[in-house]
């Protein structure tokens, strides 16, 4: 099935990238946005996804985790079915992930003020893979189970006392663990839906962000008026 | 063994905005110059059109456009005792890289001085007496005026097709504009951008207040426009996306949509990118420069001999080079001995957050880099300092960036709301419509403590020392910031909001260096009178070195409140005059020490 839309997603990409950009109107984005996406899910589900960076473990605790971070609720979509693990997995292969866009040189003073910035010499793949397995440890020693097998008031009790540092981990401050988690997991429900977040464009609906139309020059002078269009994505699909 | 290339008349150290204007100044004297610039080339078409540019996770999370900190960064403290560590991510500023420079991701906001902050010493000294500045506190002038730059702040916007209104031509008061600002003596080449609804509302609020409102001046064309150059510029559309993006549009300015489409194609100019200079080399006297010293792509070591060397680069990469080569005496802050890294300053920053009622559509999404409403009614010198004790002042504007989902969504103003789950979604989205945010944008003296030098530890990926800034917050500007605030509330509460909340750190804490604040960091290769006070004379000359010329916000005494960009490319356009007209005729010294 996908491979028959799959030329055509990439034959309009083509097309918009040759557009010049001053005779793109607000309705270009409109025009290209009726295509399905290639893999449509159930509603309220992310669609299939086979982690590569994280285990199996790691990815129940991840599932888990994010879904406490951005619920699905009364306000919108969810970290869950908007793909977030998804986001996060696949950000771990990129040099991000690998700590790449970092000055990682040492010595590392990890003693001093928080404002002096990021002064770990572990990236975001360490980061994850310490914090999840130090995280189920201490659950384990705790509470009896791993994270992704307590109950949800008990999981949601875990993160609180993390994002505290409240819990002591060996590895690595739970704190920085945490805040880690709570970042990517922000940027995978807001970021463009092609880095595999932000599916059918729920995070962006949830806030009332239209996306990549940028391109306003018609609404400027509409004050206090709801700009009336739902959001598109960089490669096209309409919200 | 070193590879040596033919000589050429002018290399120059980085490609973006004072290297495009020194570049275009001197080929078309006649020189052969060329540009080392150690990142990639960059440009509108083949890195950033549309859609791929509004990409909010790889411009402004990851930073696509900005240094590669891997490979090089800076490092930090906040005292002359203390270790400095590594700015190992992007926060407090982000520094650019490749053609063009930050001048590609900028947002286009093109300030000129304020008067008399081209003569903060004696300034001040006259208007509140010597006792008025305290001992540690380093500012002295610029040794240019106003009248001097005026002619290249005009040309300058030209260049850029600045949108604004004139508020003082030739010394007359029109209706519009700034009425504080410097006499100037044309319009701006575009008409304002409009104002959104809420740049309405903040408009309304200042007149209200009886502050004098007016467009903030910006480097985003609001219509179609040709530059002296010849270089065409498009409308912007409000797009969103223009701080860490390149612009797609063809109107926001840049090396890139204003001089690089004609000086690239100038038999006598030449860039090599890939290039990192890492030394400007000297004769044996110590007083003449023969050239640079550079990496090339293959890691190789390369020998570029001139006639002139200009750095060209950013404010840190400039200080740090002259350091690496031994050019004018480092500074030290026990002394107060020495001239290099003296005088590092940056911005201190504060908002208004507003919060309309309910049912408020501000459409924050619809946005420009520059475009609002600003006034300087509290800015520099405008306001009686007397009875205050501070010295300085805010540049103040309400501009709409864009509604980035990532970087800008916040919760409710002044409300205690968890950073994640249920409660954090619904305070998103209640806030999203309906909060504004007034920034104040404020001044940062010179003190004798903060200061560069080289680091003692940290290297960068061809084992050179890192660049060390030593910087930390004083009172001067907690009691600045504080007392503009208080004043900015009453603005707020003008526009009967359901509350204001003001967004100022206590005075008395210390740089955050993980959350942005701006790239305004400055100083470090100080223009002064004499080279007892300065690195460089008024037409940015080495005092020491008198074939090395030296660009940028490296060159400020102490930081305004405005944004850089005016002064740093007046400055250029004022040195190249210099040289096209006087050094060239009789290499040496501009100005007699």
């Amino acid at each position: 099935m996908s491979q028959e839309k799959e030329p055509r997603r990439r034959f309009l990409r083509q097309v918009l990238a040759i557009v010049p950009a001053t005779t793109l109107g607000g309705t270009t984005a409109v025009a290209v946005s009726n295509i399905a996406s290639a893999d449509a899910p159930e509603p309220g589900k992310a669609r299939a996804y086979q982690p590569t960076y994280f285990n199996a473990a790691e990815w129940a605790f991840i599932n888990a985790a994010v879904d406490h971070l951005i619920p699905s609720d009364q306000y919108g979509a969810g970290a869950l079915e908007t793909g977030v693990p998804e986001f996060i997995d696949r950000q771990m292969e990129t040099p991000y992930g690998a700590g790449k866009l970092w000055y990682m040189q040492g010595p590392f003073h990890t003693d001093l003020v928080p404002e002096l910035g990021y002064q770990l010499s572990l990236v975001p793949r360490d980061i994850y893979r310490q914090g999840i397995a130090a995280c189920n440890d201490w659950c384990t020693k705790n509470l009896g189970k791993v994270f992704a097998d307590l109950d949800k008031a008990k999981q949601l009790d875990v993160l609180k006392q993390m994002e505290g540092g409240k819990i002591a981990f060996d590895a690595l401050p739970a704190k920085t663990f945490f805040s880690f988690m709570l970042g990517n997991t922000k940027e995978g429900y807001f970021a463009d839906p092609m880095y595999g977040g932000n599916q059918k464009m729920g995070g962006w609906k949830m806030v009332g962000f239209p996306g990549a139309r940028a391109d306003y020059l018609d609404w400027v002078d509409q004050y206090n008026v709801k700009y009336p269009y739902g959001p598109v994505s960089i490669l096209g699909e309409k919200g | 063994m070193a590879i040596k290339k033919d000589k050429v008349d002018v290399v120059m150290v980085g490609l973006g905005w004072t290297g495009a204007i020194m570049g275009m100044e001197l080929t078309e004297a006649g020189l052969n110059v060329l540009a080392l610039e150690r990142g990639d080339m960059r440009d509108t078409n083949t890195d950033t059109p549309y859609p791929k540019a509004v990409d909010e996770l790889k411009y402004s999370v990851r930073g696509a456009l900005f240094q590669d900190l891997s490979r090089e960064t800076v490092t930090i403290r906040y005292g002359v005792a203390d270790t400095a560590v590594p700015y190992r991510q992007h926060g407090s500023f982000l520094l650019g890289d490749g053609v063009g420079g930050a001048g590609f991701h900028w947002n286009g906001m093109m300030y000129r001085n304020l008067p008399e902050e081209l003569n903060m010493r004696t300034h001040h000294e006259q208007k509140y007496g010597k006792k008025f500045i305290p001992e540690d506190m380093t500012i002295q002038d610029h040794g240019v005026t106003y009248e001097e730059l005026e002619p290249f702040y005009d040309f300058s916007e030209k260049l850029m097709a600045v949108s604004g209104k004139a508020g003082n031509l030739k010394g007359k008061i029109v209706a519009g504009g700034n009425p504080l600002e410097g006499a100037r003596t044309d319009e701006f080449p575009t008409k304002p951008l409009q104002y959104q609804y809420s740049a309405s509302l903040v408009e309304k609020a200042m007149r209200d207040v009886g502050y004098h409102p007016y467009p903030a001046p910006a480097a985003n064309a609001s219509e179609p426009y040709t530059n002296p150059y010849g270089v065409r510029l498009g409308p912007c559309n409000y797009c969103g996306f223009c701080e860490n993006y390149g612009c797609y549009m063809y109107s926001k300015a840049s090396p890139q949509t204003t001089i690089l489409p004609v000086l690239l194609k100038r038999k006598n100019f030449e860039v090599r990118t890939k290039a990192q200079v890492i030394k400007v080399n000297l004769d044996a006297s110590g007083k003449r420069a023969t050239g640079v010293t550079y990496i090339d792509a293959q890691g190789r070591e390369v020998e570029q001999p001139a006639d002139l060397v200009l750095l060209t680069a950013f404010q840190t990469h400039n200080v740090r080079l002259l350091l690496l080569s031994g050019i004018g005496k480092p500074y030290d802050p026990v002394t107060g001995e020495g001239v290099v890294g003296k005088n590092f300053a940056y911005q201190y920053n504060g908002g208004i957050n507003v919060v309309m009622p309910k049912g408020t559509q501000f459409n924050p999404f619809i946005g420009t880099g520059a475009g609002g409403v600003g006034m300087d009614d509290l800015n520099a010198d405008q306001f009686d300092h007397g009875p205050l004790g501070f010295i300085g002042g805010a540049s103040i504007r309400h501009v709409r960036y864009g509604g980035r989902p990532i970087k800008q969504t916040g919760t409710m103003p002044g409300e205690k709301v968890p950073n994640w789950g249920s409660e954090w979604k619904g305070s998103v989205q209640d806030a999203y419509q309906r909060t504004l945010t007034i920034g104040m944008s404020g001044s940062v003296m010179a003190y004798r403590d903060c200061y560069l030098s080289l680091d003692p530890t940290y290297k960068d990926a061809n084992g050179q020392p890192l660049l060390r800034m030593t910087l930390n917050w004083k009172e001067n500007e907690g009691k600045m910031l504080t007392y503009i605030a208080g004043e900015m509330e009453k603005v707020g509460q003008a526009m009967n909001p359901e509350k204001v909340v003001k967004a100022v750190r206590k005075t008395g804490s210390s740089w955050d260096t993980r959350v942005y604040q701006s790239t305004h960091l400055t100083g470090g290769a100080i223009m002064g009178t004499t080279p007892k006070n300065s690195v460089i004379n008024k037409y940015l000359q080495s005092w020491d070195v008198p074939n090395v010329f030296v660009y940028g916000a490296s060159a400020f005494p102490q930081n305004m409140g405005y944004n850089p960009t005016g002064l740093v490319t007046a400055l250029a356009y004022h040195s190249a005059k210099a040289i096209r007209e006087q050094y060239l005729k009789n290499p040496g010294p501009l100005v007699q020490a």
